[in-house]
């Protein structure tokens, strides 16, 4: 029995579609990441599954229940917002507290689990002050603690960190993973448009995007064998180049040939297919490398060249209108206006057909 | 002296007027030019605030230790007038009980309905924008002659009021002359001028983030919990801010007394304000000197009342920066 069931899930504005039948199952204890560029519905699924937003259609069931209709309180979830949302007049003691003196939770269990949860954040030092004499990272604690104290089954986080700057950033994403470690048992829902964030914290990312899922898996395999182009666009910093290319089905395998590369024809899985259309070849900028001479995937100038250190990225224009990124290893000798050569091993290579969906990979 | 209780009036001119000076003055230290420029532009407010405010009540609080009937030259009686009003005039006494009695409950009263309709009415639907120009409606016509001859007319003997009582069977009074509902009658008359505190308050639950309310459904308060602690602490500002507002204007209330009493105070003295006696002892008897006496005694029990006000709010008003 899953934690939280989404089943033909629908939620509309007027004659706006804003999530268009989704289903999806999370397990008890899981850290899954709503992520997606913004408009996508990720913030709106989860105030669906909080209950702060009303469910138009399908069914929402926490703990195998249906729960399109029970109060929000009611649902043992918790959450955590984007702007905190702490009580202005309210010490960080009884912004923790609030919930359980409304829930009539007896005196001695209330200080029990605000100090409980306090010491967890550290936040023991601020408990009499109010919420303006904090920083950032402590509201966005004690917005935190507010959940731990409740003792909720799941968590649901609204882009928890993206009113914190860089460094603070970094600091509470660890705390968050932390957290996870010490309520293994709580469900986790999180999210974000930052996708160092989905990939460090989820066990499992969902890609949203216009209201539908693009595909739901473990990070590294939404790197690795994404779904179809959004994934592979949206998954990866800086994002995959696309190339356009040709592809000839062939019986069981599919053979992918860029216009003008010097590289041999790639093979795909067909998926059964027959014919030629139109495809895009997706290669990321870390896997482009320095092509040997006769192997060139692509070839052009350099526009613009970004030494950073551990990593030099190249932009080369290859006529495609957007440049081609390659994210070279280490300090490079690159300079605006030489012509490089590069290609990169079959392996990373990705293909997608008109549709955009991704082509298997053979064997 | 001003019939509507000149002292207050100086009160808030002076308060809002003052930064604009020390402004003037600290940015033209540097040369002459300056000074001459700013005096110019200072000069219309000056001008007002030397002639209509500062002179009028330098005068008022010489005239007040006089005998003065308007026709005569004033005679210095030193403290008499004060002395009289406070030990021995059982009618001005009385009236600052009429008063009183009117300022504890129909400002507590118009600021509560005030708050209760604006949380009501929040919504920005079509309907409540509607129902909130209306409740504003009678704060426009605000403490008029007219609205005091209306209220007249609903609340005497053969008026709407009664007309409707008659409908269901039961037999009205005269409201406005029985000295037990005629004080009642002017409280109505303020509390139903909502308004004004009204829109203030609309702004201020506007003003409630919408994350912080949804935390609080997260943390499951109903709908009066979140009244009495979230909305309630968060508007404190805007309640004392109101109350010191009303407060003010209630102490100063005349027209409506004037106009439902014919100007006497009556029936039996039960209408009779503060301001209203300060205008028939001034007025009618050429009591000058002892008028002014009333105002300022007005005034200092209108600055009391604001001083108590705000010393008391450090224990109960909640400011988010």
């Amino acid at each position: 029995m899953s934690a939280i069931g989404l089943k033909d899930v629908r939620k509309s504005y007027g004659s706006v579609e804003v999530i268009s039948s989704i289903d999806l199952d999370i397990e008890q204890g899981e850290f899954v990441v709503f992520v997606g560029p913004s408009g996508c519905g990720k913030s709106t699924l989860l105030r669906m599954i909080a209950g702060l937003e009303g469910i138009d259609g399908g069914t929402l069931s926490i703990d195998g229940v249906v729960a399109n209709d029970i109060a929000p309180a009611r649902r043992g979830i918790a959450m955590v917002f984007q702007s905190y949302a702490l009580y202005p007049h309210m010490s960080v003691y009884e912004n923790l507290a609030f919930s359980l003196r409304i829930a009539h939770v007896d005196k001695a269990e209330i200080d029990r689990r605000v100090r409980n949860a306090a010491a967890m954040l550290q936040l023991e030092p601020y408990l009499s002050r109010r919420p303006r004499a904090l920083s950032g990272g402590q509201r966005q604690r004690v917005a935190i603690g507010r959940a731990i104290v409740r003792e909720a089954k799941v968590f649901l986080f609204d882009e928890p960190l993206s009113n914190l700057d860089a460094a603070l950033r970094v600091a509470t994403r660890i705390e968050i993973a932390k957290l996870k470690e010490r309520l293994p048992d709580t469900t986790m829902i999180y999210v974000t448009h930052d996708q160092v964030e989905a990939m460090t914290l989820a066990d499992r990312i969902v890609v949203l995007n216009g209201g539908n899922v693009e595909q739901v898996g473990r990070p590294v395999e939404l790197y690795e064998s994404p779904a179809n182009l959004f994934v592979a666009g949206f998954i990866g910093s800086p994002a995959m180049n696309f190339l356009p290319c040709r592809l000839e089905h062939q019986g069981e395998r599919t053979l992918v040939q860029i216009d003008g590369a010097e590289q041999t024809a790639i093979a795909f899985g067909s998926g059964g297919r027959s014919g030629a259309e139109a495809g895009t070849l997706g290669v990321r900028p870390e896997s482009l490398h320095i092509a040997e001479a006769g192997a060139a995937l692509i070839t052009g100038m350099v526009e613009l060249v970004e030494h950073l250190g551990e990593v030099t990225i190249l932009y080369v224009a290859a006529g495609l209108g957007q440049p081609v990124l390659a994210k070279l290893s280490k300090t490079q000798d690159f300079a605006k206006g030489d012509r490089v050569s590069l290609s990169a091993a079959s392996t990373d290579l990705y293909a997608f057909d008109a549709s955009g969906d991704a082509l298997p990979r053979l064997g | 002296m001003r019939r509507d209780g000149g002292g207050a009036m100086a009160v808030s001119r002076g308060g809002r007027a003052w930064p604009l000076r020390s402004r003037g003055v600290g940015r033209s230290a540097s040369s002459v030019g300056d000074w001459r420029a700013a005096l110019v532009f200072l000069t219309p407010w000056l001008l007002g605030m030397v002639l209509l405010t500062a002179l009028p009540m330098i005068g008022s609080a010489v005239l007040s230790f006089t005998n003065y009937d308007l026709l005569s030259v004033p005679r210095w009686v030193g403290t008499a007038n004060y002395q009289r009003l406070l030990t021995r005039d059982a009618r001005y006494l009385h009236s600052l009980e009429v008063t009183t009695v009117y300022v504890l409950v129909s400002v507590p009263l118009s600021v509560t309905v005030a708050l209760i309709i604006a949380v009501s009415l929040s919504a920005t639907t079509r309907l409540a924008n509607f129902f909130r120009g209306v409740f504003y409606l009678p704060s426009l016509l605000g403490g008029s002659v007219a609205i005091g001859v209306l209220w007249r007319q609903l609340f005497g003997s053969d008026g709407l009021v009664n007309a409707v009582l008659g409908v269901f069977g039961a037999e009205g009074t005269s409201w406005i002359g029985d000295p037990r509902y005629a004080l009642s009658t002017l409280i109505l008359l303020h509390v139903w001028q909502f308004g004004a505190p009204m829109v203030i308050f609309l702004a201020g639950v506007r003003q409630i983030p919408k994350e912080v309310v949804e935390a609080t459904i997260m943390d499951g308060a109903n709908p009066v919990q979140r009244f009495f602690r979230i909305t309630l602490p968060l508007l404190s500002p805007l309640i004392l801010f109101n109350l010191v507002m009303q407060t003010i204007t209630a102490f100063q209330a005349f027209v409506p007394a004037y106009v439902i009493s014919d100007g006497t105070g009556g029936p039996v003295d039960s209408t009779l304000f503060y301001t209203l006696y300060l205008y028939l002892e001034g007025f009618r008897n050429f009591r000058m000197g002892y008028a002014m006496a009333m105002a300022w005694i007005l005034l200092f029990i209108i600055g009391a009342f604001t001083a108590l006000a705000f010393w008391a709010s450090r224990f109960w008003v909640h400011y988010e920066s």
